[in-house]
């Protein structure tokens, strides 16, 4: 035996002594993976433009990253995919209009001020994505409002300049939109394909679902926040869209445009700035629903995911609290004690 | 119809055809064992023997001090020629006995009474305390007190624990495939002590086979239910199994008995059979070797006190990859540092596990919050606040989130996405607060 003890150095650690195989970064590269098709019809919608935009956003995420954490002598954890996808999220928001700088300043304040000054990946309260195209608007109000046709002809550079569908319902109301697109059906199609304004990886309503549809089936998200969220922006879509008549509104065009599925299942799902806690979860998503249709029928901005999903991301540890979860056999604790 | 089981819960892979095919052999009469005087929780035994003492297979070695304690026995004949304090397989020095086997395989006294179910049920009990048989799942809380139920807690229902929801261990499974009837004996010797008359056996149902020979086996007793169990971890921890086997939630921090139930473990209930109808004591019990780093895995009949080195070489040896050696399941076992440590009642397997798959600690990452472990506690606790708050120092804060309610079944641990060592943060807290 002694000579199996020399061969062998034992490796003494605690329990428990397997684990699952997913990691992190297996998660926040799936996550990438799943927003290819919403980028790929960005692409193919906005241009080779839109392609040096997302490009920038990740690559000047990546390296504020790298940067901030080497000269603090951190442990550099670019390679988790965080950085890239925070970068990849904040092009995808981005008009594909705007100057190249634009995406560097963006993902500069989503990487270095929202995320690593808070204490880096699981320690930031606010999505960092989303703080960084909030820096923008606010910095840059002009800039990040131009809004381009989809051209769908990848060589074709100058695209006409016009208002998202959001923008024309906000301003010039439901009718405007219609004369625009024709009918319902081809309103509904051009919103599920992307053929649209909007923000680079927003617009193509198919794409992003393919991607959703993705992560629920790997369990990397679950139902209660999209399910919660776009349930009760329809609702109230249906109950107050249409001014001065009540349940007359169209849900359909409000879930389908702006940033409502892209925020709904890639944003306000990010795992660190929402609840833990299913059912938390279902509460955070109510909210977020209620807030970006408050600021869309009421509100001074055409479009309000961003700021609902923001102003939810405050609760998030107080709803976790809130809904701590039961212990098991509590209940029996507190029947008992009552007798 | 779904099958019982409880809310949460993993599936690791479960790894068990390594050694479920292999039937339970007896290993070489070890040259000489080490026997602990402390296998137990509660208090150790009282050293009944001596230097140069000649002690006969059975012999009583520690006398039990105070009421949740065990003696102990020698599991060969032979002389003691060492006392003194050796190393468990916690890696704490324990005083324990050093015998030297002298081949003759004499007992004390075995002695066969076929009429042993006509036993008073205190007569019984008292067999079951003297055979010094304790838990042998691994708590090894000695069993007679769990018979031993106050007044106030009316026990109606005896469950059998085959759930055995550890990945790799199969020392429950191969004694129900070989041995149903004793299993179903040792139930019927619980229940009579206890004085109820409903019986269950809840088992995974990744062991169908296991299923029908305990079926089989209990045919003939109408009070007897088998009950196949969801495969699931940890469907076989006290509180899920009787959620799952009969529905009925322990309150938190409570006991099994505040719900009228009395668990125990497959091993148990052939000892306690054992001891019912031969005096047998505790000597020996059925140690799965197993794990991708051992040349022949096997489920062997093990003398307490053998050392896992005897075992490792019952067994081919390491393969060149093993890394790790753990003495009892891949999520609740202990790593052993040295392989000169003794098998005891707790034992049920010892699983050589390959370099690769072990997660050094140094290499976790800050909590994502993701909510994975929140998902699949079994006790429905919050992993992720207790292992922050404790990483941090807030260790009063742990409290709120029910600190001492988890019973550190590794679940979280095995789901968390940034391998963070949650149970190990929950233990840290634990020793550092008072309940």
């Amino acid at each position: 035996m002694d000579k199996a003890k020399k061969e062998h150095q034992l490796t003494v650690s605690v329990s428990p002594h397997i684990k699952s195989e997913e990691t992190t970064s297996r998660i926040m590269w799936s996550v990438n993976a799943a927003l290819l098709p919403a980028t790929v019809m960005g692409a193919y919608f906005f241009g080779p433009r839109a392609v040096f935009i997302l490009a920038i956003a990740i690559i000047a995420a990546v390296l504020s990253e790298y940067i901030f954490q080497k000269s603090l002598n951190r442990k550099i954890s670019v390679n988790d995919g965080s950085a890239f996808l925070t970068g990849l999220l904040l092009g995808m928001n981005l008009p594909p209009s705007v100057p190249f700088y634009i995406p560097i300043v963006g993902s500069f304040a989503a990487i270095v001020i929202t995320k690593q000054l808070f204490g880096g990946l699981g320690f930031n309260v606010f999505n960092p994505a989303l703080i960084g195209r909030a820096f923008l608007l606010i910095s840059f109000p002009k800039l990040m409002t131009i809004w381009k046709e989809p051209t769908a002809a990848f060589i074709q550079f100058d695209a006409k300049t016009t208002a998202t569908p959001l923008g024309i319902l906000k301003e010039e109301g439901v009718a405007k939109l219609m004369e625009m697109f024709g009918d319902n059906i081809t309103l509904y199609t051009q919103l599920f394909t992307g053929h649209r304004a909007g923000s680079i990886g927003e617009t193509s309503s198919i794409a992003l679902l393919i991607g959703a549809a993705f992560l629920l089936y790997r369990g990397y998200i679950s139902w209660h926040i999209p399910v919660s969220f776009l349930g009760t922006a329809a609702l109230m879509a249906w109950i107050f869209g249409t001014k001065g008549a009540l349940f007359t509104g169209d849900p359909i065009v409000h879930l389908l445009s702006g940033g409502m599925l892209l925020g709904a299942f890639f944003m306000a799902t990010d795992y660190v700035t929402c609840p833990s806690v299913r059912k938390g979860q279902i509460l955070f998503g109510i909210g977020c629903g209620f807030l970006t249709m408050l600021i869309r029928l009421k509100g001074g901005y055409p479009e309000g995911v961003m700021f609902a999903i923001l102003i939810m991301n405050c609760f998030s540890p107080i709803i976790d609290r809130g809904f701590r979860t039961k212990v098991f056999g509590a209940k029996k604790e507190i029947k008992e004690s009552k007798k | 119809m779904p099958l019982a089981t409880f809310k949460g819960g993993i599936h690791p892979p479960d790894k068990k055809e390594l050694s479920k095919g292999r039937a339970i052999s007896n290993t070489k009469p070890p040259k000489r064992v080490v026997i602990p005087l402390a296998q137990h929780i509660g208090a150790p035994c009282k050293l009944s023997v001596i230097v140069g003492q000649e002690v006969k297979k059975g012999e009583v070695i520690g006398t039990p001090e105070g009421f949740v304690s065990a003696p102990v026995h020698s599991s060969i004949s032979g002389k003691v020629i060492a006392i003194g304090e050796f190393p468990n397989a916690m890696g704490r020095m324990v005083m324990s006995v050093v015998i030297e086997n002298d081949g003759k395989e004499e007992w004390t006294s075995l002695k066969d009474n076929p009429d042993y179910m006509k036993l008073p049920p205190e007569e019984l009990r008292a067999k079951v305390k003297d055979a010094g048989i304790v838990g042998m799942g691994g708590a090894a809380f000695p069993a007679h007190v769990k018979l031993s139920p106050p007044k106030e807690k009316a026990v109606d229902v005896v469950i059998l624990n085959g759930a055995e929801c550890e990945p790799y261990l199969t020392a429950d499974y191969r004694l129900m495939i070989e041995r149903p009837q004793d299993v179903v004996e040792g139930l019927k010797v619980l229940m009579k002590i206890l004085g109820v008359n409903k019986g269950f056996i809840g088992i995974e149902n990744n062991k169908p086979d296991a299923v029908e020979a305990m079926k089989k086996a209990a045919s003939g007793e109408s009070n007897i239910q088998v009950c196949p169990l969801e495969v699931k971890y940890p469907q076989g921890a006290e509180k899920m199994l009787i959620k799952a086997a009969v529905d009925r939630e322990v309150p938190a921090r409570g006991l099994p008995m505040d719900v009228g139930v009395v668990v125990h473990n497959i091993g148990t209930a052939t000892a306690i059979y054992e001891a019912a109808r031969y005096g047998k004591p505790l000597i020996e019990r059925v140690v799965t070797v197993t794990g991708e780093g051992i040349k022949e895995p096997k489920n062997l009949m093990v003398k307490i006190g053998t050392l896992v080195s005897d075992l490792i070489e019952e067994c081919g040896g390491f393969k060149s990859e093993a890394a790790k050696v753990v003495s009892g399941g891949p999520m609740m076992g202990f790593a052993l540092y040295s392989l000169d440590v003794p098998v005891t009642k707790g034992t049920s397997g010892i699983l050589v596990l390959p370099e690769e798959g072990v997660v050094h600690a140094e290499d976790f990452g800050p909590c994502i919050r993701c909510g994975r472990c929140i998902d699949i506690c079994p006790m429905g606790l919050m992993p992720s606040m207790l292992s922050v708050l404790s990483e941090k120092g807030f260790y009063e804060e742990t409290k709120e989130y029910n600190l001492f309610d988890c019973f550190e079944c590794g679940s979280c641990t095995y789901v968390c996405p940034s391998k963070r060592p949650i149970v190990q943060l929950v233990r840290l807290a634990k020793s550092l607060v008072k309940p």
